[in-house]
């Protein structure tokens, strides 16, 4: 009977975490069922779901206007030029809490998340200036500090957690082995937490590459992101669903696939140092 | 050349004084062992002289170089850790060269070095394995192999043998002696464990609450214990200690009888008293008796001791070998 009782339970919770998963996903489903729907159907009231003429023309369009490969290389040298950049700061400041920490490193930690709570739109008027004043609207090199910025924090985090797990006996033993500073970081810091610093990195380059707050406001042409692409298809010429669609399909597909294969990785690194 | 001295050494974290002020002196190939129970401070005097922890106040000086300031990679020293700490991604021969890559040797000279270490060891077979890929014994023996190819003024142990099954341990601790045998360097070690203590050292430095209570030979600490702390820690089974009357007879505050000093007589003119246990261990057996007059006794009887629980005998101490403590657990000679 208990066993009985268990396969029910197992049931339950298949379907149920099968369930949420379907909500959470739906829409972006939806948006990658609609690129493929005519215009006419895209707005359709009942929508059709998968019986509709099936039609890949709004790609074609999308790649006609606009440049899809110029906007994905800046995402990805946004992505990954904010990240390199942030690791470069992040680590030795990480090395420095979790080994030397101080009486105020907690503040300090807790006090670098509190930035993050702060909507961003309060400093927007302050950086566009700035951005203005110095030249760096519309450049890559703006674009990268600001969104290296606004992830150090968590950044910082991860790594923090992450540089905990490891024996402070074993930097140690590196210093009696004659290492500084500077080459116990880089032989042995490091190379022993690059899983972690490989987790920190794929969630740092999927926030950098969908952050649109500040790549929508701080870029026009040059150093402009998929999110510009896929703003500019809701544009006062009136909304193109199906257009949209294929546009926001194409910006997310990259980052998609990369999730996908990198979901352990992801998994592991948030949950880090909080499951043993 | 490797003497170490420290001098007026304080370290205190926060408001907590672990170490008051130390003063020793190490010569030149001498094993050293600090010990004492758990949270003396011993594995802290170990790190300042490391360098691992910064002092409050005092010197340290290394071959007479004052090194107070110094950097751990500064001092010329070797350190074996606990938890062996190994480089957990590099292979066995990298653990053993990165101290020597870190100084800039020529690779040639490094792979040769390593390659003796490693013979020296037994560890030529493993050079190419992970330290997860090994036993404990293994990994403690490349963790000795990275200090020694180092050639320090002096190697640090920091409890080495206690994460090792009690075959292992005594096979590593003969090891060890045998090392310093044969390389003839200073070497200080950390233990908590009198009978490494004992065997190993050729001066103990006992240590209690951060202060340091007795320095000698282990056979001059086993004779002459300065104090009450010394007396009890070093010697297996510890010392009997007996207060009161029978204490105030010898005007001291506390006696102290080792249990193999104690004889085991017929007839009177000793303590009294009854077998309350007996722990029999092949070559010797341990007798816990309660006597009369002095309370429970540990005496240490032949192996062969045919006494059970229960039967009565009566305890005589050597009193050539009777040691006296005063109010303050000091001894009185």
């Amino acid at each position: 009977m208990a066993r009985a009782v268990s396969t029910r339970r197992k049931w339950f919770f298949t379907i149920l975490a099968w369930s949420i998963a379907f909500v959470i996903f739906f829409p972006i489903l939806w948006t990658i069922l609609t690129s493929f729907k005519s215009e006419g159907d895209a707005i359709l009231i009942p929508p059709k779901f998968l019986f509709f003429d099936w039609t890949t023309e709004n790609y074609g369009v999308v790649q006609e206007r606009s440049d899809y490969i110029k906007f994905a290389m800046n995402s990805i040298i946004l992505a990954l030029g904010s990240t390199a950049f942030a690791l470069i700061i992040a680590i030795p400041s990480a090395w420095g809490m979790a080994f030397a920490p101080g009486k105020k490193t907690k503040d300090l930690l807790m006090w670098m998340l509190s930035t993050k709570m702060m909507p961003p739109v309060g400093a927007l008027i302050p950086i566009y200036l700035i951005f203005r004043d110095f030249g760096l609207l519309d450049s890559r090199g703006g674009i990268i500090t600001v969104l290296m910025l606004l992830n150090l924090p968590i950044i910082i985090w991860m790594l923090y957690t992450y540089f905990k797990e490891i024996p402070a006996e074993i930097l140690e033993a590196s210093r009696m082995d004659g290492a500084n500073v500077w080459k116990e970081l880089v032989y042995v810091l490091t190379p022993m937490a690059v899983p972690g610093i490989a987790s920190t990195v794929l969630l740092n380059v999927i926030l950098a590459w969908n952050e649109a707050f500040w790549t929508l406001a701080l870029t026009t042409k040059d150093a402009a992101p998929l999110t510009q692409f896929i703003a500019s298809y809701s544009s006062p010429e009136g909304l193109f669903w199906a257009k949209l669609s294929a546009a926001s399909t194409m910006a997310i597909a990259p980052i998609l696939v990369l999730g996908w294969f990198a979901q352990k990785q992801l998994v592991r690194g948030l949950t880090f140092g909080a499951v043993k | 050349m490797g003497t170490i001295s420290l001098k007026n050494v304080r370290k205190s974290f926060g408001d907590a004084n672990i170490i008051p002020n130390a003063n020793l002196d190490i010569r030149n190939g001498e094993f050293v062992v600090f010990v004492g129970p758990s949270g003396c401070g011993k594995s802290t005097l170990l790190r300042l002289i490391a360098g691992l922890e910064d002092l409050t106040s005092g010197t340290i000086e290394i071959d007479g170089k004052n090194v107070t300031d110094a950097a751990p990679s500064q001092r010329g020293l070797a350190m074996v850790f606990q938890s062996y700490a190994l480089y957990p991604h590099m292979s066995v021969r990298n653990n053993i060269a990165f101290g020597l890559k870190m100084a800039g040797v020529p690779p040639a000279e490094i792979e040769q070095k390593v390659a003796k270490a490693a013979a020296t060891l037994n560890l030529t077979e493993y050079l190419d394995r992970k330290p997860r890929q090994l036993s404990g014994g293994q990994r403690q023996r490349v963790a000795i192999g990275r200090a020694i190819v180092r050639q320090p003024e002096a190697f640090l142990f920091d409890e080495p043998l206690s994460n090792l099954d009690a075959a292992l341990r005594v096979n590593m601790r003969v090891f060890i002696m045998q090392l310093h045998k044969d390389l003839g360097t200073t070497m200080i070690y950390v233990t908590h464990d009198q009978v490494e203590a004992m065997t190993m050292a050729d001066r103990i430095v006992v240590l209690n609450r951060g202060n340091i209570e007795q320095v000698g030979s282990p056979l001059d600490l086993y004779n002459n214990p300065d104090s009450l702390f010394v007396a009890g820690f070093i010697g297996s089974p510890k010392m009997n200690f007996v207060t009161g009357a029978e204490a105030e007879r010898h005007k001291a505050k506390t006696i102290g009888i080792r249990p193999e000093h104690l004889e085991i007589a017929s007839g009177r003119g000793g303590w009294a008293g009854t077998i309350a246990l007996a722990e029999h261990l092949g070559a010797d057996s341990f007798l816990h008796v309660d006597t009369e007059t002095a309370g429970r006794l540990v005496v240490r009887a032949p192996g062969d001791f045919r006494g059970k629980d229960g039967d009565k005998i009566v305890l005589k101490p050597d009193m050539a070998r009777l040691h006296k403590f005063d109010d303050n657990g000091k001894v009185i000679r």
